[in-house]
């Protein structure tokens, strides 16, 4: 299975302060780490709020709103993506991360094919998946399509 | 903390921690897996009766390994009196066994790193049967439990736990060195490390056994042992083409499955569905391999056939004279009918129907694929192309009469019909 790792902002993310040398060096050793276990497939960090916008719908109609934004325990200073076995293996790979002062992480697993399936009956899984996943991907073919025009 | 909660923490630790742990306990033990694996268990146990009460240690993989070193210096210590008694006393140690300390801690300070490829090597050693080498594998250097094993090989669980008493036997028998080859050695012992990793791969791609028509989880098992093998082996180019190769058919796997179930062939698939972060990781693996230099492997050669497909948004944009060339190559390092076909089928699509049908009759006379359903089914597409429907509905028909798989049969059949 595989997570999304949200790691939270905080006051020092949001002012754009970069981490100092010594931190750096940690927050690498622990990278490299989870690319030795063959854990980690991704991992960005990300601009503080205040060079990002939001566009928020509204009766479907979309209004762009410009950073920073001020809840910054809610906000997302960077992420990654773990390859994990179980949600106790990310929630131990989590635990070793080097947080330097206060911060939180957040462990969101990313649905895969299986998690759609697992609850239904063979005939059930296929009706699901002809009636609500087949059209759900047309849409997003025909979404797709439409942006590439 | 409730027992089963640390029960499943422990679990984890286990996972992420006993490779490393029986790697550097092997070599104290100079190559007895099986007894290191022992003393790693052991250690597991105790934290098992201990941890529940004191929660997780903060770092709970060094209180695993001094937990098993002390238990590996006790045995040493019986190991060595067992070895005066027999008057053996080439290997004279201080009574205290102070030496035997140092080494341990020497290990562990060690770049563990060379313990696991010592392992892997081990572990897929050629004197062990393949489903040895698999249940090995996936035991010492996955963390998987016996059950765990089965489960992913639908067969019983003491068959699996049989095989792995078995194989530590055949490596003590055998006097297996713990060792990373080295010189000409080397590539073949490489080789079946790699074929190991892809066989577990396959398993889970293929699912020939079961009623699924894959088994991702052993296509993680597999791509995770790969990539902890590229950062292991980096000189190494065909075990970043190897791990190229599982990234860039991972990212189908969920395109190749219909929505009953069915298999979906590569010229069907809604290319939207294929995981682009697992294409970019299988790209920049082959940029690896390529960067590593040599000759491409066969391993870098189906790569890179892979990622012709993963680059092309269609069908009719592949880069099918690049794909023709490849199973070329791939030809010559590695004949095989099957490749002979496929490259028959790309060299239908890059230089016409008639080049490609010219290769494809050449196989008719193989023994190996008389009854192999695709040679009919391929002759039969490209037959069609070609205009020639009553000799291409006949091949649909001989290929429907081949095929086990009845999705197939209808739909040779279907094909046969329409024409």
């Amino acid at each position: 299975m595989r997570f999304l790792v949200l790691g939270k902002a905080t006051k020092e993310s949001e002012a754009g302060v970069l981490p100092d040398q010594k931190d750096v060096l940690e927050m690498g050793k622990f990278n490299e780490e989870l690319v030795k276990a063959g854990v980690l497939l991704a991992a960005e960090g990300l601009h503080p709020s205040s060079k990002a916008v939001r566009i928020r719908f509204s009766g479907g109609k979309p209004t762009v709103i410009d950073g920073p934004f001020a809840e910054t325990k809610e906000l997302v200073a960077g992420f990654m993506i773990w390859q994990v076995r179980s949600k106790e293996e990310a929630i131990e790979w989590a635990k070793r991360a080097p947080v330097f002062n206060d911060g939180e992480m957040e462990l969101r697993p990313i649905f895969e094919m299986e998690d759609f399936c697992a609850d239904f009956a063979p005939e059930e899984r296929e009706q699901y998946r002809d009636r609500v996943l087949k059209p759900a991907e047309e849409l997003r073919v025909q979404a797709a399509a439409k942006t590439q025009r | 903390m409730a027992v089963p909660e640390a029960h499943r923490a422990i679990d984890a630790v286990w996972r992420i921690e006993s490779p490393r742990l029986i790697a550097g306990l092997a070599r104290i033990l100079r190559g007895d897996v099986g007894a290191a694996e022992d003393l790693a268990q052991e250690a597991l146990v105790a934290a098992l009766e201990k941890w529940p009460q004191t929660g997780v240690p903060r770092n709970p993989g060094a209180w695993l390994m001094a937990s098993a070193r002390n238990r590996a210096i006790d045995q040493l210590r019986h190991r060595r009196v067992a070895e005066r008694r027999h008057e053996d006393l080439g290997r004279e140690l201080d009574a205290g066994g102070q030496a035997a300390v140092e080494e341990l801690d020497a290990a562990i300070d060690d770049d563990i790193g060379d313990d696991l490829l010592r392992l892997i090597f081990t572990a897929c050693h050629p004197v062990l049967s393949t489903e040895a080498r698999v249940a090995l594998t996936l035991r010492l250097l996955g963390g998987l439990t016996t059950d765990e094993i089965a489960r992913a090989f639908l067969v019983p669980e003491a068959t699996v736990a049989q095989r792995i008493v078995r194989a530590k036997k055949a490596l003590a028998d055998a006097e297996v060195p713990y060792e990373v080859p080295r010189g000409a050695d080397r590539a073949a012992r490489l080789a079946s490390v790699l074929e190991v990793i892809y066989l577990i791969f396959n398993e889970g791609y293929l699912a020939t056994a079961g009623d699924g028509l894959v088994r991702p989880g052993l296509c993680e098992e597999a791509l995770r042992l790969g990539r902890i093998l590229a950062e292991l082996a980096p000189a190494e180019p065909e075990v970043h083409a190897l791990v190229a190769l599982m990234e860039l058919q991972a990212s189908r796997l969920h395109a190749r499955m219909g929505p009953s179930g069915e298999a979906v062939l590569l010229a069907d698939q809604n290319r939207g569905r294929w995981d682009q972060l697992l294409i970019r990781r299988g790209l920049a693996a082959l940029e690896r391999a390529e960067r590593a230099g040599g000759t491409p492997g066969p391993y870098a050669l189906q790569a890179a056939i892979a990622a012709c497909h993963a680059r092309a948004p269609t069908v009719e944009e592949t880069d099918w004279p690049r794909i023709a060339a490849l199973y070329g190559d791939l030809a010559r390092r590695t004949p095989s009918p099957v490749v002979e076909l496929n490259r028959a089928v790309a060299v239908g699509m890059a230089l016409g129907p008639a080049a490609g049908l010219e290769l494809a009759d050449a196989l008719t006379s193989e023994p190996a694929l008389a009854s192999y359903h695709l040679l009919p089914a391929v002759r039969a597409d490209l037959l069609a192309r070609l205009g020639r429907f009553d000799e291409a509905r006949r091949e649909f028909e001989r290929a429907a009469g081949l095929t086990r798989n009845e999705r197939e049969r209808r739909l040779l059949l279907g094909r046969a019909a329409s024409l």
